[in-house]
């Protein structure tokens, strides 16, 4: 059973009662969505749910929305100022919630920072000691979807690109949609490579939502033993 | 080769080769009088010539604001803070720091990498983890290291209006009162330093003596460090003695 509880990366394991789930995968594979149903089940539940969402430290998304904006961030400070937030948000939010024994639901987690960072030329090394601190997740899944399925959810919704979630600080084309195209291509790529070495969860994310949905709580259902739950709320929603 | 060279990884997208300049570093504790003596410095190299530039903890264009307001609330979490600061840190040095080098300035650089990592070694951060996460830093050419005893720092703090919350550790706090947790807090601080003087190779100078001679000491040896460069205007005349109109 201990092997289900989330430690951290760092040296020094201490382990937690709690349980830690994160979704992971580019823009338009559905990690939200699927991460959205699977609380709402866990709650019916009467489990206690705690949503962690990436870059919502409320002090410090303030300058990272600063440095977006005025576009002063370097693929350096990009890094670093992420890992501020995340670094604010597992002190605050989700260490004290699985010391409490609560499910944590990240929506994104450190491999997201992973990907993104290399891709910007950080060395893999560093970025990979610099979030040393985080608690490893009692599973990681990643929802895997090709290119082209992701670029038309994204593309046709919505379709005014920001400058550095299409990857424009990187020079790698004049036109954004292009640059977003090669950007998300090589977010890909780093995707694939953190699955097998940091053993990320598969999801097939061009299956149907429902069926998705229906694997993910398949997979979620045998971590959850020895958790406390309030079965005032068993039914509740 | 290149006139810098890093602690471990490369910054992306900056080649060290560009760079000429000084990197020169003043470290101490708060109230060591590290302001005083780079006020005092400036104008001693501008003399000689030298383009001076300057850069200090949280003055950085991006995190400088975050940083205050997170003071203010004492609202984020304490490895944040570590890395709020390393953020300002690389901005500081991307874009205050780098430019001034390949302009060929002397940057005073008021604390670097040391206190930020000993700070965080204070309030509970891995050495090892801190010292990785600065690892993208450069060697500067030089490291002076304005040393001081907690009991000479303590007239001094009162002198300049009292105890800082921050500056005496009260975040954490190490004390029953300021004054306790401030002398505390800073024996640990001066302690951490101590250790990166010796990792590092600090210049270490006694900053409890009188002003004037801590001051004409730390001219001297940075006046000592930028004469060992190459010295353009001696290559100058060598030129000139080679073209031909010098001794046969």
């Amino acid at each position: 059973m201990s092997d289900h509880l989330p430690g951290t990366y760092a040296a020094t394991r201490t382990e937690y009662p709690g349980r830690l789930f994160i979704v992971e995968g580019i823009d338009g594979s559905g990690k939200s969505t699927q991460l959205t149903l699977l609380a709402q089940w866990l709650r019916s539940l009467g489990y206690p749910v705690v949503f962690s969402e990436w870059n919502s430290s409320p002090i410090v998304r303030e300058t990272t929305r600063r440095g977006k904006r005025r576009k002063i961030l370097t693929p350096l400070t990009f890094s670093l100022i992420h890992a501020t937030d995340f670094s604010d948000r597992v002190e605050r939010e989700i260490l004290p919630s699985l010391k409490a024994g609560a499910i944590v639901l990240a929506d994104r987690y450190v491999y997201t920072a992973l990907a993104r960072d290399v891709t910007r030329g950080v060395d893999p090394q560093w970025v990979r000691s610099l979030y040393r601190f985080s608690p490893v997740p009692t599973v990681a899944f990643y929802f895997r979807v090709p290119l082209e399925v992701a670029l038309k959810r994204i593309l046709s919704g919505r379709p005014k690109l920001k400058w550095y979630e299409s990857g424009q600080d990187l020079g790698l084309h004049a036109e954004p949609a292009a640059s977003y195209r090669l950007f998300q291509t090589r977010i890909l790529e780093s995707y694939e490579q953190l699955t097998g070495e940091y053993g990320l969860h598969v999801m097939d994310a061009t299956k149907p939502i429902e069926y998705q949905q229906k694997l993910l709580r398949r997979a979620i259902l045998p971590q959850l033993g020895g958790l406390r739950r309030d079965l005032r709320l068993h039914g509740a929603l | 080769m290149a006139r810098f060279e890093s602690y471990g990884v490369g910054i992306p997208g900056i080649d060290l080769q560009e760079l000429s300049g000084w990197l020169i570093v003043i470290e101490g504790t708060d109230g060591a009088g590290r302001t005083t003596h780079l006020n005092r410095l400036r104008p001693v190299l501008e003399r000689k010539g030298y383009a001076v530039a300057e850069t200090g903890l949280s003055r950085s264009d991006l995190a400088a604001r975050g940083i205050r307001q997170a003071k203010e609330g004492n609202t984020l979490g304490s490895n944040a803070y570590n890395l709020f600061y390393a953020t300002d840190f690389a901005d500081r040095l991307e874009r205050q720091i780098l430019p001034a080098l390949r302009a060929g300035f002397v940057m005073l650089t008021d604390r670097y990498t040391y206190s930020l990592i000993a700070r965080a070694i204070v309030r509970g951060a891995d050495p090892d983890w801190i010292k990785n996460v600065y690892s993208f830093s450069m060697k500067p050419d030089a490291v002076f290291y304005l040393r001081i005893h907690v009991e000479d720092l303590v007239p001094r703090i009162v002198a300049n209006g009292g105890f800082d919350y921050w500056e005496s550790g009260m975040d954490l706090p190490m004390g029953a009162d300021l004054f306790d947790s401030f002398v505390n807090y800073q024996t640990r601080v001066i302690e951490e330093l101590d250790h990166l003087a010796q990792d590092y190779g600090f210049e270490t100078l006694d900053a409890t003596r009188p002003e004037d001679e801590t001051a004409e000491d730390l001219a001297d040896r940075v006046l000592k460090l930028l004469d060992r460069r190459p010295n353009l205007l001696l290559e100058l005349v060598e030129e000139d003695t080679s073209r031909g109109d010098g001794p046969a």
